[in-house]
């Protein structure tokens, strides 16, 4: 031990009692499973609640996909979900039918892409991947867990009460979220998500200021910024943008608070509703929309960066091959991070706006596709020559790439102003950013389950069953989700109840139907995932220390939930995380802590 | 139904038990582990990426094929003529990148499954090629944002046309309002306050402007090949006056007024004798039939494009797009607001 301490004076840094780690002391159930200031055990934590609040959400969309392919209908699912006030005699309430659309959003993009995602994979694989004991500092990696649950907590109690939980859109524009009136969701049920997005972005800040620190800080020696794995950049560059855009939600959600309890007026002008005229004079709402957008926007990126990281480094992995163009792929997030705090506005384009300040937008906006293709093309030539190991993450991997580009390219229409006055808030948008978040994040984010999920529990998930899930997941996820460009194109509104109203929308039929019925049998495949999990994490075969035969330091550690990571002294990195199938090389992988051999060039060059 | 549930809870529970048995049993014959990805393996899915990505782009053309006949008919107005053109090019371009990405895609998922024996290539990085697929997608978007930007400019010009037409919609939970100025062509100036129940859009009674102004509802008329000058206002939340035909959309937010101008060019009548508008409303009425409704003739609508609460989804009002003369007769026929003066 005495050796380990003198190894490397980092791993002094906030831990005082895991230079002991090995002398396994008694933990009680509390601190090891409930207030655990692990990483590895507060990983798990979030990527659980995150499963629970995505099947939940999952159950919405599926709820409101058979409304929306059969209006009207009566369904004893949507009563038996519903009860008699929200689903009588099986129909859906087109109040519900609202709420469920605006809870299904906050929880996909906040609690399963954002917490699930970030606060999952960032936890895992930081401390793991830079070389650290644990994450700078464990008690704010704690705190940052249980806000994430109380915030959690009270957006699920939120759909209990009596008059339904918010139902403004996840985007909450007042008036019609300031004002009880406008809708039943105004009232407590909108109290409730503010409080709960509060506390989500404590929990957001409390783990990205975390990350930030533990991998500028506690890098072992040897890790240079440059030999990092990609998705350590992944994750910081989120971090960054969620430390500097989470904040002005928090602005932007306080104001909207003021307004609907305090009677100031900073969203609201000249309003008449209920029956009479509201005092309100002299505020906008379109400048809460420049608040919520500021963070909105960046937080697509947050959504989506640890997802490409997290591939980049299962596609490098498995395809036995160095990730092609590793500094262009750092630069391509950096851009992309970047540019995504100056694109916000396009979001705006038909709001009033000035539309000169459009163009501004519509000129930022599009430059973000240079560095977008630059990442798919990488991928792609990544794969080039490769030794594919079609492992599910694999699989998962590849899905995403395909995914990014088939939304991505939709992305360039939507950007260009011209374009978007025809298509803004019609199903074509929604087609673009369920393809972009809802494949490809969702992938990235199956793909690291898979991936790490021998980190995680020391077990192995059935590899069978990951294909079955990954083959039906892919083929009905497009379907789901490709034809809904075509609704688009025919003009048809986003977060319509039904489109019955307008004989114009009659000949759509069939594609909502189509729509549906792939959406329930994705919803069905992701059970066979639910199942592997937790089969796996109980029953699942034994992994071996280094299941994939992958270069980076959390494969050097014991297969044991260990405090500190690593038994002895940290290890110590000598090249970058992408040394597959080097020529001269004996394994197709050299693992980060070995040595340069004489005369060998470090980062991609032999 | 609860005794469903409960059934159908059990049957997953016995499922599961079952899938264990298998899994499990499975396991003892197996000689793999779960973390070795045998030859079978990458063949099968390797074949399986690509026979996916031919029926992905098979998919994508059997929608175009299929589905393109429902979208919307060609703009009519002027300017929705050049988005359509503009959409077309940019269509065209992304459908080319996407499938020609897709397919390298999966090809290249094909082509290179692993193989027990095959050393895959070490290739890092090529700085010709990396420089290939940054400037060839930068010079792409030049074009497309100088375009885009070009006709932009254009629509969201102010009208400075002095034949004008200019029509305010008004929106509120869950209807429209349409507004024409009258006869001293002005638009009488508004305040919330006072608005009631024979008030509806909130006139202000002490601006004589708006004696003579024109409200209407359920149905508005506009002048075909005059540019008609909108002017949008919201009475409670944020509202959307969406005109899928005319190419235009723009936000009604309470305490601002937005605009939005276009010139139609094609009559309620011309475009009912339009063949793909006839192809159209065929396939409309097929499927109406089917639900035992009436069928419908072709009309202009106006959306509400922005979720506005319960009833969003009906808030509807037909646009009638006639010949100058016919729309003059129209608007003669027409009250004007003038009994507030009255009060």
């Amino acid at each position: 031990m005495a050796n380990a301490h003198s190894a490397n004076l980092t791993e002094h840094v906030g831990h005082h009692d895991h230079a002991h780690d090995h002398d396994e002391h008694e933990e009680s159930f509390v601190s090891k499973y409930i207030f655990s200031m692990d990483h590895k055990m507060i990983s798990r934590q979030f990527l659980i609640t995150a499963i629970i609040m995505a099947v939940v959400a999952m159950t919405m969309s599926i709820i409101f996909r058979m409304q929306l392919a059969w209006p009207g209908e009566k369904f004893a699912f949507i009563n038996a979900m519903l009860g008699d006030k929200w689903g009588k005699d099986g129909v859906l309430d087109p109040n519900m039918y609202l709420a469920l659309v605006t809870i299904h959003g906050t929880i996909m993009v906040f609690f399963v892409l954002t917490g699930g995602l970030s606060g999952t994979f960032a936890n895992l694989l930081i401390p793991y991947q830079v070389g650290a004991r644990d994450m700078a500092s464990g008690f704010l990696n704690m705190l940052s867990y249980w806000f994430f649950f109380l915030s959690s907590v009270i957006m699920l109690g939120s759909l209990f009460i009596e008059d339904g939980p918010a139902s403004g859109g996840w985007t909450i524009y007042p008036p019609l979220s300031a004002l009880p009136e406008a809708m039943p969701g105004s009232k407590l049920g909108m109290t409730l998500w503010l409080i709960s997005m509060t506390l989500f972005v404590v929990s957001s800040l409390l783990g990205g200021i975390n990350y930030i620190v533990t991998i500028i800080n506690l890098r072992t020696k040897g890790m240079k910024m440059t030999r990092m794995p990609l998705t350590m950049w992944a994750m910081l560059i989120t971090a960054i943008l969620g430390v500097l855009s989470f904040p002005v939600l928090v602005s932007c959600v306080v104001l909207l608070i003021c307004d609907r309890s305090l009677g100031t007026s900073f969203y609201l002008s000249d309003i008449y509703i209920g029956g009479r005229p509201l005092d309100n004079v002299g505020g906008s709402p379109v400048l809460f929309e420049h608040l919520f957008w500021f963070l909105g926007h960046p937080e697509v990126y947050i959504v989506l960066l640890p997802a490409l990281g997290i591939t980049s480094e299962i596609i490098s992995t498995n395809s036995r091959k160095p990730i092609f163009g590793y500094r262009a792929m750092i630069g391509s997030m950096l851009a992309i991070g970047f540019l995504s705090f100056i694109v916000w506005g396009h979001h705006m384009f038909l709001t009033g706006m000035n539309p000169f300040l459009g163009s501004v937008f519509v000129f930022t906006t599009l430059l973000i596709a240079i560095p977008s293709a630059v990442k798919a093309f990488n991928y792609i030539t990544t794969l080039w020559k490769g030794n594919i190991q079609y492992t599910p993450a694999m699989l998962f991997s590849i899905g995403l790439v395909s995914s990014f580009v088939t939304g991505g390219v939709t992305g360039i229409i939507l950007a260009d102003s011209t374009l978007d006055i025809n298509v803004h808030d019609t199903y074509f948008v929604v087609a673009h950013f369920h393809i972009v978040m809802g494949l490809s994040a969702i992938f990235g984010m199956f793909a690291g389950v898979y991936h790490w999920f021998p980190k995680m529990f020391l077990r192995m998930m059935n590899k069978k069953l990951g294909y079955l899930h990954f083959w039906v997941t892919f083929v009905s996820a497009y379907g789901v989700f490709f034809p809904m460009h075509f609704l688009g194109l025919a003009g048809v509104p986003r977060r319509y109840y039904t489109n019955s109203a307008f004989p114009m929308f009659d000949n759509l039929v069939d594609i909502n139907e189509i729509v549906t019925v792939f959406a329930i049998i994705a919803a069905l495949a992701q059970f066979i995932f639910i199942f592997n999990f937790f089969y796996s994490m109980f029953r699942g075969e034994k992994s071996p220390q280094n299941p994939w035969n992958s270069n980076t330091l959390e494969w050097t550690t014991p297969m044991a939930n260990i405090h500190g990571n690593w038994p002895g002294a940290l290890p110590v990195v000598h090249r970058w995380a992408y040394d597959y199938s080097k020529p001269g090389a004996e394994n197709d992988f050299i693992p980060q802590t070995v040595p340069l051999a004489e005369g060998e060039h470090d980062g991609g060059g032999h | 139904m609860k005794l469903l549930i409960l059934i159908g809870l059990v049957l997953l529970i016995i499922a599961a038990h079952q899938l264990m048995r298998v899994v499990e049993l499975s396991r003892q014959f197996k000689k793999g582990h779960e973390w070795s990805v045998s030859d079978t393996d990458n063949s099968f899915n390797g074949k399986a990426m690509l026979l996916f990505g031919f029926l992905f782009i098979g998919f994508f053309f059997w929608q175009v094929n299929r589905w393109s006949d429902n979208s919307l008919p060609g703009a009519a107005s002027e300017h929705g003529l050049k988005v359509d053109a503009l959409w077309d090019y940019n269509m065209y371009l992304i459908s080319f990148v996407f499938v020609i990405t897709n397919a390298f895609l999966f090809y290249f998922s094909y082509k290179y499954a692993g193989k027990k024996g095959v050393k895959a290539t070490f290739f890092a990085h090529d700085n010709r090629l990396e420089m290939l697929w940054t400037i060839v997608p930068a010079v792409t978007l030049a074009f497309i944002i100088i375009f885009g930007l070009k006709y932009w400019n254009d629509i969201t010009e102010r009208s400075e046309s002095p034949n004008k037409v200019t029509v305010e919609l008004y929106a509120k939970q869950f209807d429209w309002t349409a507004r024409y100025a009258g006869k001293d062509k002005v638009l009488g100036s508004t305040d919330y306050r006072q608005i009631d129940g024979g008030n509806d859009v909130g006139l202000d009674t002490l601006d004589a402007t708006g004696y003579d102004d024109i409200i209407v509802k359920n149905e508005f008329h506009i002048p075909v090949g005059k540019e008609i000058e909108f002017k949008m206002r919201s009475r409670d939340v944020i509202h959307s006056a969406y005109m899928p035909h005319f190419r235009a959309q723009m936000n009604c937010v309470p305490g601002m007024v937005t605009e939005f101008k276009f010139t139609p060019n094609k009559t309620t009548a011309e475009m009912r004798k339009d063949p793909y508008v006839i192809q159209l409303m065929a396939g409309i009425n097929e499927a109406r039939a089917k639900k035992g409704e009436e069928p419908v003739e072709f009309d202009y609508i106006l959306l509400c494009n922005k979720i506005c609460g319960a009833s969003h989804y009906n808030m509807q009002m037909t646009i009638v797009v006639e010949s100058e003369k016919d729309y003059n007769d129209w608007l003669a026929k027409q009250k004007a607001v003038r009994t507030i003066a009255a009060k």
